[in-house]
């Protein structure tokens, strides 16, 4: 299962970003082996429409789960269309903070997710 | 003759200037009084009279799911994030849509369609023998003010001298109104808001090529932080309007302030000349 936590920087010490569209990175963690992926969101800055467009890349990087603060109306639709559960998380801290939280909450076994 | 009137922060008097401008000049002049504030056009409460309208449609895609192959080489083009494809379906959210018609050339299959979208609507009456007023109206809940603004410019466009209201702001629809003109008159206050935004408002004339005057609307005299930033920027201060309740009054009522005093006239005369200075239009 693939989890995607908003971040300000590229690595699991950068803070976690409450904003999704505009989160300047996505970190995705793999669940099963821990290894992780920074990617830049290169919509972060963009005048308008980038929560669809961020929410795009998260499909095409096969995500099944979003750790994020605020998702927006328009990228909410192309998620939930696209079956990728959102999680909201605002106790700030780093992208570590919140994986360890969703994981204390979440500790079902990933099998079949 | 083009002249835009612009102001950077809202509330400093671009109807009052623009509305008695167009009553003073159309007494001699074929005049065309466009108001480009679509979001919330108000110059038809100064001068009355019937109406006609048009509708302002925009083209927005329609996806023909039979033909399409999902290939999603249309949302990767749209740069606004209109269109989202996935494997069963496709989502187009039409506020995001600009209307360019770029998912429709893009598409190899030819699967996506245009279908014109009602927006909006251009009001035109005959308030007097020699002027016109056109008013662009956004419908409500629409986010794309400057389709309806470039189609009241295209209404406009058989008179010898038309005058633009602009939106407040230096956004988008300031640009789409002021591109193009001969001459825009930027109405300020003398307040520092007045002031920033006026700062601002110049700038878009500057980057747009169009010679720019400042009228001072509600002065109290004590204009130097603003008559400084003219004389630096080499703006002319074309005219002042003193803080009055009176003006103000006069206003609330519908009313314009150059119908009866031909005090008031003779200045707005004085401020049409010094706009055909500014744009080097002979006499």
């Amino acid at each position: 299962m693939k989890i995607c936590i908003t971040a300000q920087g590229p690595h699991l010490e950068a803070h976690h970003e409450e904003r999704f569209g505009r989160a300047p990175y996505f970190i995705l963690i793999d669940r099963e082996t821990g290894a992780f992926e920074a990617i830049e969101n290169s919509f972060a800055s963009g005048a308008g429409g980038v929560g669809p467009k961020a929410a795009q890349v998260l499909i095409a990087h096969k995500t099944n789960v979003l750790i994020s603060g605020a998702v927006g109306e328009n990228a909410r639709q192309v998620l939930s269309a696209a079956g990728i559960t959102m999680i909201t998380y605002r106790a700030g801290g780093t992208v570590r903070d919140a994986l360890e939280w969703y994981l204390r909450n979440n500790p079902g076994t990933p099998e079949g997710q | 003759m083009k002249i835009a009137v612009a102001s950077g922060k809202g509330g400093t008097g671009k109807t009052l200037v623009a509305a008695n401008l167009a009553e003073v000049v159309s007494r001699t002049l074929d005049t065309t009084l466009v108001d480009c504030d679509v979001e919330e056009p108000n110059l038809h409460l100064f001068f009355g009279g019937p109406a006609t309208s048009a509708e302002v449609c925009v083209p927005v895609p329609v996806f023909d799911l039979e033909v399409c192959d999902r290939c999603g080489k249309c949302a990767g083009f749209c740069r606004y994030g209109a269109i989202t494809v996935l494997q069963d379906r496709i989502l187009f959210f039409s506020d995001l849509c600009h209307s360019c018609g770029g998912c429709m050339l893009i598409c190899p299959k030819g699967a996506i369609r245009e279908e014109p979208v009602r927006i909006g609507q251009i009001n035109i009456s005959h308030p007097s023998s020699l002027l016109t007023l056109v008013s662009g109206i956004l419908d409500e809940g629409q986010p794309h003010a400057t389709p309806v603004i470039r189609s009241a410019k295209e209404h406009s466009m058989s008179s010898c001298l038309v005058i633009f209201d602009a939106a407040p702001g230096t956004a988008c629809p300031v640009v789409e109104t002021v591109e193009g003109c001969d001459a825009c008159i930027l109405v300020t206050e003398s307040t520092p808001f007045g002031l920033h935004d006026l700062r601002l408002a110049a700038e878009v004339a500057d980057c747009l090529g169009v010679p720019a005057g400042v009228v001072i609307n509600r002065s109290d005299g004590r204009d130097r932080k603003t008559t400084e930033f003219c004389t630096t920027h080499e703006l002319p201060v074309m005219m002042t309007i003193p803080f009055d309740r009176k003006i103000a009054s006069v206003q609330n009522r519908g009313e314009l302030i150059s119908r009866r005093s031909p005090e008031w006239q003779g200045r707005f005369s004085g401020l049409f000349e010094q706009c055909r200075d500014l744009a080097g239009v002979r006499r």
